[in-house]
């Protein structure tokens, strides 16, 4: 399967990322080429193969229903860019 | 009957879908330990999971699968053996991990139902499926001009998504899902089911279409939290929808928002594209199995259910089904009803507790599980008045103060000097110190004018400051006043 | 007078507990070596200061001689991919340039327990996606072997490079590092050391900066089998903060030499006999099975017949669960955050466009691709297939042998700026390693000969799930085989 550039585009918007033309230019040839090279796949008989889901067969480790957590405001803003009365900041979000 | 919309060329038909968001009811959240409890400030419960730190691991709350579980059980729906927990990938400020962890094509319930009435019609309503997913933070979007601030206290708190089928037809029919829903939900304790606090919203899906047609373009009204605003919500969305195909347009399939200032509800900006949340199976989570033994056990935990309360009500105390339904609006009121009931009259306690009780909280604008108020209060207070120690006009008298006390019934009734006159002799008394001090009214009586009977009871009553016995003296004055 | 130059874990643990050098020495040598050695980049962060507090109390404790970890006074290197507490954690990017945790990973805090020392955070590919620690922000990290016939600067492998190079460079005594598709096993390789990648599961992920979640490991890159052994048993731990660590009973891995390699059947893939394999690989893989001859293992050809498609697997997969796991570099919570913001896509579009590097934004646009709508079916959930029969080609295989035997890499360390044009060409350099990842087996490297270059030629060795002391004897056998 190919991509054109619409797709390119159409993905870099999913992944919230920007190229410029040259880039996006470039970006698809290597795209289209690793593409290509793992489209080998399709030729593998997957008819009775079930997709591996779990790499150990262990079962869901659970939790009991209890407050562990110790960690604090400051620790969870320490890092943010942008915080303001306990609260991390960004471009105003309208609905 | 049938619920339609009048339209320019026609009637319209309603289909609705409702998906309900349920916050569950746990000390901490689906997969971490941060603690879920309401109004702390800002970020103070956050774990690394709930904020996407680099490195962080989810961890299942056991409780949460057996809260939804138990939801399955109630809603009489398939519990799946095998279920597996998805990423949902998309971008926005309150989703601190870029995706969300739910479930998509394999979740922990499977089909079920729910029945409803509607003035006295039942209607069963089909459930899809039940699954398991984290809640996102808050924005709050109104601190400041160019700017949203993100409070992540609520993410990564469990919620269940209860999908119904598109069964329902009228916005009341949508309203009395949501209201049995919320009340199974709080019978079984897995969420509080409060909208306020956005612990219990629905998303409803609306589309219209004309009797026979095939289903129209539905649109999503997101994040509804009240019932009175689902109804709103759907009928301002039904009529808009018709509005516009009666002049040719199309329906777009969109998102919406109901705006409880004008009843109307609005394109979101923000979702208008199509969203490909490329759901894939979490890799840091195993599958979810399940074994009978588990299910079975959970099943035996389950407490009576709305309806079977219900059933068992009316049979067991002989009460109406009018009764019955209110007392079983509420858990806690079902179960304070019980306590109260036994060895006694359920008339009265149900006059006592839906009638007298309920209208005090309605006053003090509190539920009766706020109220804190022991079911001794109300039982012993009931004892008196069967007992004849004082009168049900009386008993209404003094209640409120009564709830405001701490002293008991007998106690307080002494106080306040209200013991009745139950006494035969000095009922007798009171009676023919009456009939004495008005003769004319006697020999008006005695010549045919019956309605005097009510003017000496009230005199006997008025004698004696209220606390004659009032069927007493209405025995000893139709003895008296027989010929 | 110790050289210290010339030691490594055991010999050192040796020396400490003799009280022949302490630790605060041996830390402040390598401190020195590390300085004179800058131009290796080897470091993102040091931590010298802290080195030496941690150094002064293993000291206290081995003067008390009371209760003495497994790697009581050891200066290490930890890659800079496990989160440790106030010290700045980048995971090789500029996303993560200013990132300082206020929590310490499982693996790190479990070698800290052990009386390890941290020396500093190493260099490494971008996210962990490379083959050849040419993807950091931080720079290149340089091979400290060079070809006996130039002088070019070599690649030392990824994307645990600065691990590598740092050990090989006598920099530390080991260091950790981490493996998805050969990321451990492919930098000890290319820099003449022993590197184990766990069974998936057995070393916890809490706390590690996550590339693909189904088959990242943590583990030991080290001068010798024993030293690895050491590393690895202070790493494993059982971790209920990690819902994919294993259960499985934690043995005595020290003990790995009690595995008897006699009688053993040596499996070796037919399929790993690439068209056109490098000839002085093809014979140092050769030398390995004498070697095992010669202890009376017996060789057994073995097939794994969907190897060739372990590669394009990995590919997809990996880029997939990478997608996902990169969402939340944002620069909202932490991290880089670009200036430009008018508004929230913008912001998101901008710190993402200027926080990662070209290779990491190459996979991420695959791995949103092979999960978007429409591909899904055929590319992840094909994957997803795949993957199983390549696990089940391992099950099958290990029913007729104990361990397999294969090159680690199809090449030797190559200079850098080579392979850099098409980006198939450097995915190649993981070609032997990959599937062991995609099945979650245990696999070590270990330094099997040099070429004529006097480059070294690693062999691997691939386990049954769990079985890792079969494989440390396996490598030991190698080790001891070649002069070591």
């Amino acid at each position: 399967m190919s991509i054109d550039n619409s797709t390119v585009k159409k993905v870099a918007k999913l992944a919230r990322i920007k190229f410029d033309p040259k880039e996006e230019h470039n970006l698809k040839n290597e795209l289209n080429n690793i593409l290509e090279w793992v489209d080998k796949l399709q030729k593998v008989d997957t008819k009775n193969a079930e997709a591996m889901l779990s790499v150990s067969n262990e079962p869901m480790p659970m939790r009991e229903d209890k407050v562990t957590s110790k960690i604090e405001n400051e620790q969870i803003l320490l890092n943010a860019p942008e915080k303001k009365a306990g609260f991390f900041v960004v471009p105003k979000v309208v609905e | 009957m049938e619920y339609l919309i009048e339209g320019k060329t026609g009637n319209w038909e309603l289909v609705l879908g409702l998906e309900v968001h349920a916050q569950i009811s746990a000390n901490s959240k689906l997969f971490s330990g941060a603690s879920t409890d309401w109004g702390a400030d800002p970020n103070s419960q956050v774990e690394l999971v709930d904020s996407g730190m680099p490195g962080a691991l989810p961890v299942i709350n056991k409780y949460c699968i057996d809260q939804a579980i138990l939801t399955g059980i109630s809603l009489d729906a398939e519990i799946n053996k095998k279920s597996i927990f998805d990423r949902k990938n998309y971008f926005y400020p309150d989703l601190p991990q870029g995706y969300q962890i739910s479930q998509f094509e394999f979740p922990i319930v499977g089909k079920g139902q729910l029945n409803i009435e509607v003035d006295g019609v039942k209607k069963t309503i089909g459930i899809t499926r039940l699954h398991l997913e984290q809640d996102a933070g808050k924005s709050l979007h109104d601190q400041d001009i160019d700017n949203s601030f993100i409070d992540l206290n609520r993410s990564g708190c469990a919620l269940m998504e209860i999908v119904s089928e598109p069964d329902m037809s009228s916005p009341q029919e949508a309203a009395e899902y949501v209201k049995k829903l919320r009340n199974i939900l709080r019978f079984i304790g897995t969420c509080d089911g409060n909208m306020e606090k956005g612990n219990l919203r629905a998303d409803v899906n609306v589309s219209v279409r004309k009797k026979g047609d095939e289903l129209g373009t539905r649109c999503e009204i997101k994040n509804v939290n009240s019932i009175k605003f689902i109804q709103q919500a759907i009928e301002f969305e039904a009529k808009r929808q018709v509005d516009l195909i009666e002049k040719g347009e199309k329906i777009i399939q969109q998102t919406r928002l109901f705006d409880p200032s004008n009843f109307e509800t609005r394109s979101m900006r923000s979702k208008e594209e199509s969203h490909d949340y490329r759901y894939f199976p979490d890799p840091d989570l195993p599958p979810l199995v399940l074994n009978e033994e588990d299910i079975e056990k959970l099943r035996l935990k389950l407490p009576e259910l709305p309806d079977q309360k219900k059933s068992r009500f009316i049979e067991e105390f002989r009460i109406s089904a009018y009764d019955a339904e209110i007392l079983v609006t509420e858990k806690y009121v079902s179960d304070f009803f019980e306590q109260i009931v036994k060895g006694r009259d359920p008339k009265i306690v149900i006059s006592w507790l839906t009638v007298e009780l309920f209208s005090y909280l309605k006053k003090k604008n509190i539920s009766l599980e706020e109220s804190k108020i022991d079911p001794k209060k109300i039982s012993s207070l009931i004892d008196l008045i069967i007992s004849n120690k004082i009168s049900n006009r009386q008993a209404k008298e003094i209640f409120d103060e009564y709830l405001e006390t701490d002293i008991n019934a007998d106690t307080f009734i002494e106080k306040k000097g209200l013991v009745q006159i139950s006494n035969e002799s000095e009922i007798e008394d009171l009676v023919e110190k009456v009939l004495k001090e008005n003769p004319k009214m006697l020999e008006q009586y005695k010549n045919g004018k019956d309605r005097l009977f009510g003017f000496f009871v009230g005199q006997v009553m008025k004698l004696s400051n209220g606390k004659a016995n009032p069927k007493m003296v209405n025995e000893t004055l139709k003895r008296k006043l027989s010929p | 007078m110790t050289d210290f130059s010339k030691l490594n874990i055991t010999s050192a643990l040796v020396g400490l507990q003799n009280k022949d050098f302490k630790s605060v020495e041996l830390t402040e040598y390598f401190i020195n070596q590390i300085n004179d050695n800058e131009k290796l980049n080897c470091f993102i962060t040091k931590t010298f200061d802290k080195a030496i507090e941690m150094a002064k109390k293993s000291d206290e404790k081995i003067i008390k001689n009371k209760e003495l970890g497994l790697l009581e006074g050891i200066p290490i290197g930890m890659k800079d991919l496990f989160c440790t507490k106030d010290i700045r954690t980048t995971a090789g990017s500029k996303i993560l340039d200013s990132f300082i945790p206020f929590y310490e990973s499982t693996v790190s805090q479990n070698l800290w327990d052990s009386g390890a020392v941290l020396l500093g955070k190493t260099n490494m590919d971008e996210f962990a996606m490379g083959s050849a620690n040419t993807t950091s922000f931080f720079g290149n990290v340089i091979n400290p072997l060079k070809s006996k016939n130039n002088d070019k600067d070599l690649v030392p492998g990824g994307s645990s490079g600065g691990s590598a190079s740092s050990v090989a460079a006598g920099l530390c005594l080991s260091a950790t590092g981490s493996d998805t598709g050969g990321s451990i096993r492919q930098p000890a390789s290319f820099c003449g050391l022993v590197g184990l990648k766990p069974t998936y599961g057995r070393c916890s992920r809490f706390g590690m900066v996550a590339f693909a979640s189904s088959l990242d490991q943590a583990g030991p890159i080290s001068l010798t089998v024993e030293d690895s052994a050491r590393m690895f048993q202070s790493m494993v731990s059982y971790d209920s903060k990690d819902s994919t660590s294993s259960k499985k009973e934690i043995e005595n891995f020290l003990n790995y030499k009690k595995y008897d390699l006699k009688g053993k059947k040596i499996g070796v893939p037919k399929e790993y006999l690439l068209d056109g394999l490098n000839t002085e690989i093809k014979k140092a893989w050769d030398l390995g099975k004498n070697w095992f001859k010669s202890v009376g293992s017996e060789i057994v050809e073995v097939s794994l017949p969907n190897t060739e498609s372990a590669l394009p697997t990995y590919y997809i997969i990996a880029p997939a669960e990478a997608s996902a796991n990169l969402a939340r570099y944002d620069g909202i919570r932490y991290g880089f955050r670009a200036k430009e913001k008018s508004d929230l896509t913008q912001l998101y579009e901008e710190t993402r466009s200027q926080g990662f590097g070209k290779e990491v934004k190459r996979r991420l646009m695959i791995g949103t691709y092979v999960l978007s709508a429409g591909y899904y079916d055929a590319y992840y959930l094909k994957a997803l297939k795949v993957r199983k029969l390549i696990s089940d080609d391992f099950l099958k295989a290990f029913k007729k042998c104990d361990l397999i035997l294969t090159p680690t890499t199809p090449n030797v360390a190559f200079p850098i700026g080579e392979k850099q044009t098409d980006p198939i060409e450097m995915y190649l350099n993981d070609i032997l390693t990959v599937p062991a990842s995609l099945a979650g087996l245990p696999a070590i490297s270990v330094p099997a000969c040099l070429n004529s270059d006097s480059l070294p030629i690693g062999l691997q060795v691939i386990g049954k799930p769990f079985a890792e002391s079969s494989v440390l004897s396996a490598a030991s056998l190698i080790e001891y085989s070649r002069g070591f």
